[in-house]
């Protein structure tokens, strides 16, 4: 990506300003400013909360959603079992082997995250990043224990005392049970849920559930309790990549300078009318920025593009009667543009452009490209390997036997008749290390219980006449039962006997 | 060189440097970032009180918690041990002939088998069982001694002529060439027979003549037929498996010198649910025989 001077992705702290004061050598160490966000009420905030109730109901709701897979399977909708190696999602369960469609969703993820930067820039980081999530969640306590900015501002600026020490407690108490509640909740996405619960509260449930709920309540109360805006400018990368990511058609929260500057009261305006811009300074897009950045110096990396400096804005707007908009959603080529007196672009235009497009052509044929395969899967799987040593053994009557490592898997939730047979090899017979050699056939029958692999040692045998190298091939078939689709698999493998001589 | 100033986009100091127009901003650290620093140092010191650290002559600082490489290995193998004892007790309260009847147990039978076989029995019957040159295939379908259970559990636990076992199974070839009870045209007459009734010469006027020799020397053990005879390990003749070779060089060899095999009594090394783990994966190798319909008394089975 080219570098564009426009923009001004800084790598540095939101308000380093305040950092060492105003001496000339820097302090080693910035102490971090306080972001206190007053409150504020608009669409973009009333967005991020329905945005924010959405995820967090779908995190904590998911694991104890039900579905009904029969007496040989979980229950439980969403689930990771990692003791057994499955993993259920609704009606798709997926195994180690069909990792692939795993793979498949990340790539989507990957593609996915092109598609969203490239259509509506950092919206992830705006408002569904769990970092966003939390850290709002955490920033409404605040205001919820110690007041509005100003008062936050007042208690931090405060020395330790009696109160000061109840409401800091009060409000870590808090953090310290959503972090639990929320952190905590992580664990029933690999375990029945209501089991796990019960065994939790009585404790009886395995030491790495503790661990984990441990863990992940600390990591909770502490990145977002603490770290908050840090995350994103110090420790996350994703801000770094999405700086390469971002062009100059990518919506960007704008300040459009052209318009507000130079900035002035609404004294100013009365006494020099035409040299004032429309920001009267206020500095409420400030006030209510998460991240504790001024949007007025441009595109910046603390800049997670929620918005909320928007509401700000337009409120105010509203207030003096002047037009909305002030700071807006906007490209930089619209700004350009509307900097040379055009008029404002249709947003629509924006989002559906042909880059999206084709993010939007390859993530879409990536998906429909896993759900033909997932509806296509056999879940009835045969495999099979030769014996390497000995390759052949020579039987007493010159007949020539070898050994096979067959896996019959079973990848319904039901038990399974299946029937193990020949094909080619003229005049073979099969037999496995559980039964006599008599007992060889040329088709052998097997139950295999739910949802499991059954491994055979399996030995063919072919009398000394016909015992010639050859190639031939193992086929299993699922018994069906009336109405039922069949279900088989076959694979190739060789025959190894001493080459005539 | 230094050319300090204040960049004004961000308003910091920049580190002075220049390199092609790139410059550096001199970006305080943040605090929290320090005192994660002085966080790991004290776990560091935590670490070194805790594990063994710090290098001696001869041993690392012991530690408070007591952990060493050895002492996890030891916990490590006494769980293993642990996790696999219940199998092991219902393996050796099963009598081997009746490991067949639990299906369960007849697997970890032969996993453990074929883990214990890799240990002790490769080094003459090779990784895959099939042997070489005077050490049986296990593989295949002909026993000298019989193919049950039962029977390769019997000769697992004595061995064959070993010494200091007195069940351990014995029989002796006599070195007919050597010990001068054929002349060299007889053994050469007998071979002839060998390997006739084994299917890979035709009849000729030696082999005849070696029919005679055959029945009045080798038909008491080895039978008229070339039949063999499990009860004192006498080879099957008539086969295509050969211990030591059927060409007439090695058949020579075998009636001259006669042979001598040896395998030792393991039930003297190893415990007795290794040894019963053994016979079922070696039964278990696709030659292993069912079991007689009524088990011939224990002295016949020899």
């Amino acid at each position: 990506m080219p570098a564009d001077p426009m923009l001004k992705l800084v790598a540095s702290t939101p308000s380093p300003q305040g950092g060492g004061g105003e001496h000339h050598e820097p302090a080693l160490y910035a102490r971090r400013e306080p972001v206190c966000p007053s409150k504020i009420d608009g669409r973009f905030r009333r967005f991020k909360w329905a945005v924010m109730a959405f995820c967090l109901a779908v995190y904590w709701g998911t694991p104890w959603l039900r579905w009904d897979r029969g007496p040989w399977a979980p229950n439980q909708a969403v689930l990771i079992d990692l003791a057994h190696r499955r993993f259920y999602m609704f009606g798709i369960e997926i195994w180690p082997h069909e990792f692939y469609f795993v793979a498949g969703l990340l790539i989507m993820a990957g593609v996915g995250l092109f598609l969203v930067t490239s259509a509506v820039g950092r919206a992830w980081c705006g408002y569904a990043c769990p970092q966003t999530v939390w850290t709002d969640l955490f920033q409404h306590v605040d205001r919820l224990i110690d007041g509005d900015r100003n008062a936050q501002l007042a208690l931090d600026r405060a020395p330790w005392g009696l109160r000061k020490i109840t409401r800091r407690l009060t409000k870590w108490a808090i953090f310290l049970a959503i972090s639990f509640a929320t952190g905590g909740a992580w664990i029933f996405y690999f375990a029945d849920a209501p089991t796990l619960q019960r065994a939790f509260w009585t404790g009886t449930a395995p030491g790495v559930a503790y661990a984990c709920v441990a863990v992940l309540t600390f990591t909770t109360f502490w990145l977002g309790g603490f770290m908050r805006e840090q995350v994103c400018v110090y420790m996350c990368p994703w801000p770094r990549i999405q700086s390469a990511m971002l062009d100059e058609k990518s919506l960007i929260v704008t300040y459009k300078d052209w318009r507000g500057e130079p900035r002035g009261s609404l004294k100013q305006a009365k006494r020099l009318p035409g040299a004032i811009g429309d920001c009267i300074d206020c500095k409420q897009c400030v006030a209510v920025c998460p991240t504790g950045i001024d949007i007025r110096e441009g595109a910046q990396i603390g800049c997670i593009t929620c918005g909320l400096c928007i509401d700000a804005c337009d409120r105010v707007m509203g207030q003096v009667g002047r037009e909305r908009g002030l700071i807006d959603y906007c490209t930089l080529d619209d700004a350009e543009h509307e900097r040379k007196g055009g008029a404002p672009k249709s947003l629509v235009k924006a989002i559906f452009r042909p880059r999206t497009l084709v993010y939007l052509g390859l993530w879409s044929t990536i998906g429909l490209g896993l759900l033909f395969m997932l509806g296509n899967r056999a879940r009835l799987d045969l495999s099979v390997a030769r014996d390497r040593n000995p390759e052949f053994v020579q039987l007493s009557n010159g007949a020539v036997r070898d050994g096979f490592t067959i896996k019959l898997r079973n990848m319904e939730d039901r038990p399974r008749e299946t029937v193990l047979s020949l094909e080619g090899l003229p005049g073979g017979a099969i037999y496995t290390d559980e039964m006599d050699a008599s007992a060889a056939r040329r088709a052998l029958r097997f139950t295999v219980p739910a949802d499991t692999t059954q491994r055979l040692r399996v030995y063919a045998v072919v009398p000394g006449d016909a015992a010639q190298p050859q190639a031939f091939a193992f086929h299993l078939a699922a018994v069906a039962r009336p109405g039922e689709k069949p279900a088989s698999d076959r694979v190739n493998t060789e025959f190894s006997a001493p080459s005539a001589p | 060189m230094a050319d300090k100033r204040i960049d004004e986009p961000t308003g910091v100091e920049t580190v002075g440097h220049e390199w092609d127009g790139i410059e550096e901003l001199n970006t305080p650290l943040p605090r929290w970032w320090l005192w994660t620093f002085y966080a790991t140092i004290v776990f560091a010191i935590g670490y070194v009180v805790v594990y063994p650290a710090i290098p001696g002559r001869h041993a690392a600082t012991p530690g408070t918690a007591g952990w060493t490489s050895r002492g996890a290995l030891a916990k490590d193998l006494a769980a293993a041990d642990a996790a696999r004892a219940q199998t092991r007790a219902a393996i050796a309260a099963t009598p081997v002939e009746k490991l067949a009847d639990n299906p369960q147990l007849l697997r970890a039978a032969i996993e453990g088998g074929a883990a214990a076989f890799k240990q002790n029995c490769v080094q003459c019957h090779g990784s895959g069982a099939a042997g070489s040159k005077g050490y049986p295939n296990l593989n295949d379908d002909d026993w000298l001694w019989g193919g049950d259970i039962a029977t390769i559990h019997q000769t697992l636990e004595h061995g064959i002529r070993y010494p200091g076992d007195e069940q351990t199974r014995v029989s002796q070839m006599p070195a007919f060439g050597r010990d001068g009870i054929l002349s060299e045209a007889q053994v050469q007459d007998v071979v002839s027979h060998v390997r006739v009734i084994s299917g890979q010469e035709k009849a000729s006027a030696s082999s005849t003549r070696g029919a005679q020799v055959f029945a009045d020397n080798c038909s008491v053990c080895h039978g008229a037929n070339g039949e063999g005879n499990r009860t004192v390990g006498a080879p099957r003749l008539s086969d295509k498996i050969w211990l030591y070779g059927g060409d007439r060089a090695t058949l020579t060899e075998t009636v001259t010198y006669a042979r001598q095999g040896v395998m030792p009594a393991w039930g003297q090394r190893l415990d007795p649910v290794t040894v019963k783990m053994l016979a079922a994966y070696v039964h278990s190798r696709g030659g292993g025989e069912a079991l007689p319909a009524e088990p011939a008394p224990a002295p016949a089975a020899r």
